[in-house]
């Protein structure tokens, strides 16, 4: 058997050629999306491409709309390229059938793996892989919405080449009927115009013609500076419908005769149904049925809300599955002993590697952060169809396709069975990613038991929050050794891992000697992609001991860091425009601070400079947030400010007062007032100041997240000498009489 | 049997009188607009105003409705769009849009009241909870719609 890794880099080895082979389909594979995709007056001209007689260009989007705007970002792609009219450019959801896979995002990946080393597959797919519906060896066809992928991988290797192509055969296509050469016409806001005589066809009156021909393999694409939509903030167009509460997301869908589910599942993660007695909820006003799965009680009824009381009522006795002795404690204890062990497996050496310590002055820290719930503030759902042998399904997803394969195979049937409609989502940092459907998998178990009719199966808050797969808790070690001149000479850092190594904690800074490793520890607590994943984690331990390093040799925090990156100028510019826009160095208020760190994840680089202010009672509040943003090429500016914005507030309640913790083996929290949210009061000015650079596309909707966690422990200890090295901020006491401590 | 007059149409309710506003607002009336999102009056999704102010419906009992206007997300404007929807296109505030129909409801009641909130005003009144964190905008919307002239 081959590993994984040789089966994905043996079939795309030689990836170069790939990008443009299937970036394609040919013309049969676009007669076959006219049949199921396109209305009668328009037609698709490439992949992911219809024009309609009205010209109205559509551009079918292989992922799902969950606020990031990708929507529009990858429309503004395929329209340049096209040189469409961006008033009659709409968007669309791809089908969810295989014929819509998103060949693009493989390789996108799959390239960009060439450079990566020791690198499996990305995390936010391996629960797609994992899932083993589809065959990765083969095509590895995704509609993945996750990994900050969409523009760096469907729109770069995609929707640019799709528009470019149906802009050739378009040209062909008017050629043909002037006949001319095809070098003598232009395209301009979806029009061919004959340069000579300045004869025109629209497009769509050629788009019949245009998609007879063969897609062309090697498109011209526009070079920065022919652009004329892509850098342009424009407006959203998913915006509309989310002002005047029409979109219509999972949780919204009516199916006729449609029944309501609530359910719930054994607290303790693993556990079985022994037992529940279900007369207290029988002959109920609505109450149709009362389904046992082995982990869970679904109540079946006419209303939500009698679904609901009904199993709030219930009192489903549920085993332990051998876990309810464990806590957070006994899995922090766990992972302590394991950093602090001899068990590493060493992912990374430099120079002389851990040898090196023992010169100069050492020094060593360990840090940690919690599980975290997603809680996107649409709670997870699922509305599904079971009659005649056929399964239907609605339900907001980061992977239509994928999720069409689950159900299949969690209802046993072949995938023509089986329908899925991919709702928008009502938000999902990572929480709908494969490998994550509890509620699909319910949904459709439920349905089975209650067959003919559609059960709309709605988590509560409640069920959400203790049925996640959670940010991992992860504890990480550091050992430094500090040269004469105050500079780290040497880098130790082992860390705890749920699977396997985390590229994201190697460390862009110039040190010397070098050992990262990692060792496994398994708890039975499910965990998965959190907005930023690894980064979420490495980027709050690495820059918290960069900067506990920097205070140990007596130096600036930014004036150690710009020492440390000399040899990377792009780090170096956004470091220096964040801390610049931020007056660095601008004397304070006693009881305030500033914290600046910086972190590159998804190809993009962000750094963030936190204000904080600490008053005499140890209050904490965080001011102001300025971030400098360096992501390659920017397809819509306003568009990549508003995901760095979220993700800086999104990180800030996961900083300050974000903590699942476990008791007996399940989750102890269980609402937004136990797993508390930051609201408007909370909010800090946010400033974000883009740096555009040459670099490869990066990502948009993560790595604002990274950064934000350590700049602000890093402000915190400046500002009253508090070392928080263990998250959330909210356990700590930053009242003066716990100054220049380090709170553990 | 309850009567609500729901964006400015009247409907016999027969439920439970405990079941809250939100599940007869979805379920019965139909509209979806008004979002679910904690069922305990902590995140504001549900937000509608009860006869003009901002009220979470999900731990609101029907039965102590009797008579009530009721306006929801749909019934905000009879034409077009509100000052308040338009201000949320123009400053790009919605993410992925789930809290924000219960937004603009506590916003709108609140800019009745009052036209010109401080940020303080602002921040004490509006608790709701948005996890894509759009308060940035939502306050800039809010500046924009308080100095604006009509
Ligand atoms: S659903 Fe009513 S406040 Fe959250
Ligand atoms: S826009 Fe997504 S929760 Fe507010």
């Amino acid at each position: 058997m081959p590993t994984r890794r040789t089966i994905v880099l043996g079939t795309f080895g030689a990836a170069g050629a790939l990008v443009v082979g299937y970036a394609f389909w040919p013309s049969s594979r676009i007669r076959r999306a006219n049949a199921m995709d396109a209305a009668k007056d328009e037609r698709f001209v490439s992949n992911w491409i219809k024009i309609a007689n009205d010209d109205t260009v559509t551009v079918v989007i292989p992922h799902c709309d969950m606020g990031t705007g990708i929507f529009t970002s990858l429309s503004q792609m395929a329209a340049e390229e096209l040189d469409a009219d961006w008033n009659k450019v709409t968007a669309e959801t791809a089908p969810s059938d295989p014929l819509f896979a998103n060949g693009a995002l493989a390789e996108g990946f799959i390239l960009s793996q060439q450079d990566m080393s020791g690198r499996d597959i990305p995390p936010f797919l391996r629960g797609t892989v994992a899932n083993g519906f589809r065959m990765v060896a083969e095509y590895m066809d995704l509609q993945v919405t996750g990994g900050s992928s969409a523009v760096r991988a469907t729109g770069m290797f995609g929707m640019r080449l799709a528009g470019a192509a149906a802009r050739e055969m378009l040209l062909k296509a008017a050629a043909r009927r002037w006949d001319v050469d095809v070098a003598s016409c232009e395209t301009r806001s979806s029009r061919v115009i004959h340069k000579a005589t300045q004869r025109e066809f629209t497009y769509g009156e050629l788009a019949g013609a245009a998609s007879d021909y063969e897609p062309p393999t090697h498109p011209r694409l526009k070079d920065k500076s022919e652009f004329r939509l892509i850098g342009r903030p424009l407006q959203r167009i998913d915006i509309p419908g989310k002002v005047d509460g029409s979109t219509n997301y999972g949780i919204d869908v009516i199916q006729p005769d449609m029944l309501y589910a609530a359910i719930r599942i054994s607290p303790v993660f693993g556990g079985k149904l022994k037992s529940v007695d279900t007369r207290i909820v029988e002959g109920r006003r609505g109450i149709r049925q009362v389904v046992k799965l082995d982990d869970a009680v679904v109540v079946v009824a006419d209303r939500y809300w009698r679904a609901k009381a009904a199993a709030a009522d219930l009192d489903p006795q549920f085993d332990g599955g051998g876990h309810d002795k464990v806590t957070s404690a006994s899995i922090a204890a766990r992972r302590l002993e394991a950093v602090r062990g001899r068990d590493a497996k060493i992912d990374l050496t430099r120079g002389e590697g851990i040898d090196a310590l023992a010169r100069g002055t050492s020094f060593a820290a360990t840090y940690s952060v919690p599980y975290l719930a997603h809680s996107p503030m649409e709670p997870m759902n699922a509305t599904a169809l079971y009659k005649d042998g056929m399964l239907e399904v609605w339900s907001g997803t980061q992977d239509g396709l994928g999720s069409r394969a689950f159900c299949a195979k969690a209802a046993k049937l072949s995938l023509d069975k089986v329908a899925f409609h991919l709702q928008p989502m009502g938000g999902g940092f990572g929480r709908r990613l494969p490998g994550q459907w509890n509620f699909l998998e319910y949904a459709v178990r439920t349905a089975l038991a209650v067959p003919g009719v559609p059960v709309k199966l709605i988590f509560t808050r409640e069920q959400d929050t203790q049925h996640d797969y959670y940010r991992p808790n992860v504890t990480s070690a550091f050992w430094g050794s500090l040269g004469p001149e105050g500079l780290v000479r040497t880098w130790v850092n082992t860390y705890t891992t749920d699977d396997g190594a985390n590229p994201q904690a190697h460390i862009p800074y110039d040190i010397p000697n070098q050992q990262i490793g990692s060792v496994k520890v398994a708890t039975h607590v499910p965990t998965g992609p959190w907005r930023s994943v690894e980064a979420s984690w490495h980027g709050f331990f690495v820059e918290s001991f960069v900067d506990e390093l920097a205070h140990r040799g007596g130096q600036d925090p930014f004036e150690y860091r710009r020492a440390l990156l000399r040899h990377a100028p792009r780090h170096l510019a956004v470091l220096e425009l964040a801390a610049q826009k931020a007056g660095w160095g601008a004397p304070m208020a006693r009881g305030r601070g500033r914290g600046i760190a910086i972190v590159e994840s998804f190809k993009t680089i962000v750094a963030q400079v936190a204000e904080v202010t600490i008053d005499a009672k140890g209050a904490l509040k965080v001011d102001r947030v300025v971030a400098a943003v360096d992501t390659g090429l920017v397809v819509n500016p306003d568009g990549l400010k508003a995901q760095i914005e979220g993700a800086i507030f999104f990180a800030l309640t996961a900083a300050l007062k974000g903590e699942i913790t476990i008791d007996q083996g399940a989750v102890a929290q269980s609402n937004f007032n136990d797993y508390e949210m930051l609201r408007l009061a909370d909010c800090p000015e946010i400033e974000v100041h883009l740096c555009e650079s040459d670099g490869e596309v990066g990502g948009a909707g993560e790595p604002g997240v990274p950064p934000l966690a350590p700049a602000v422990t890093n402000a915190i200890f400046a500002a009253c000498g508090v070392r928080v090295r263990n998250l959330p901020i909210k356990n700590h006491s930053l009242a003066p009489s716990a100054s220049v401590t380090t709170s553990e | 049997m309850v009567s609500l007059k729901v964006n400015g149409a009247v409907h016999e309710i027969e439920v439970e009188d405990e079941t809250p506003l939100l599940w007869v607002i979805r379920d019965e009336i139909g509209l979806t607009g008004t979002k679910f999102g904690c069922g305990i009056a902590q995140c504001g999704a549900c937000t509608v105003h009860i006869n003009g102010e901002a009220q979470r419906s999900c731990v609101i009992p029907v039965g102590s409705l009797q008579d009530a206007e009721i306006t929801t997300i749909e019934g905000l404007s009879t034409s077009g769009l509100t000052h308040v929807q338009q201000a949320w296109i123009d400053h790009q505030v919605p993410q992925c849009g789930y809290c924000q129909s219960g937004m603009i409801m506590a916003i709108s009641a609140l800019l009745a009241e009052n036209g010109d909130p401080t940020d303080e005003e602002l921040a004490a009144a509006i608790t709701n909870i948005c996890r894509c964190g759009t308060y940035p905008r939502i306050r800039a919307a809010v500046r924009a719609l308080a100095s604006r002239e009509d």
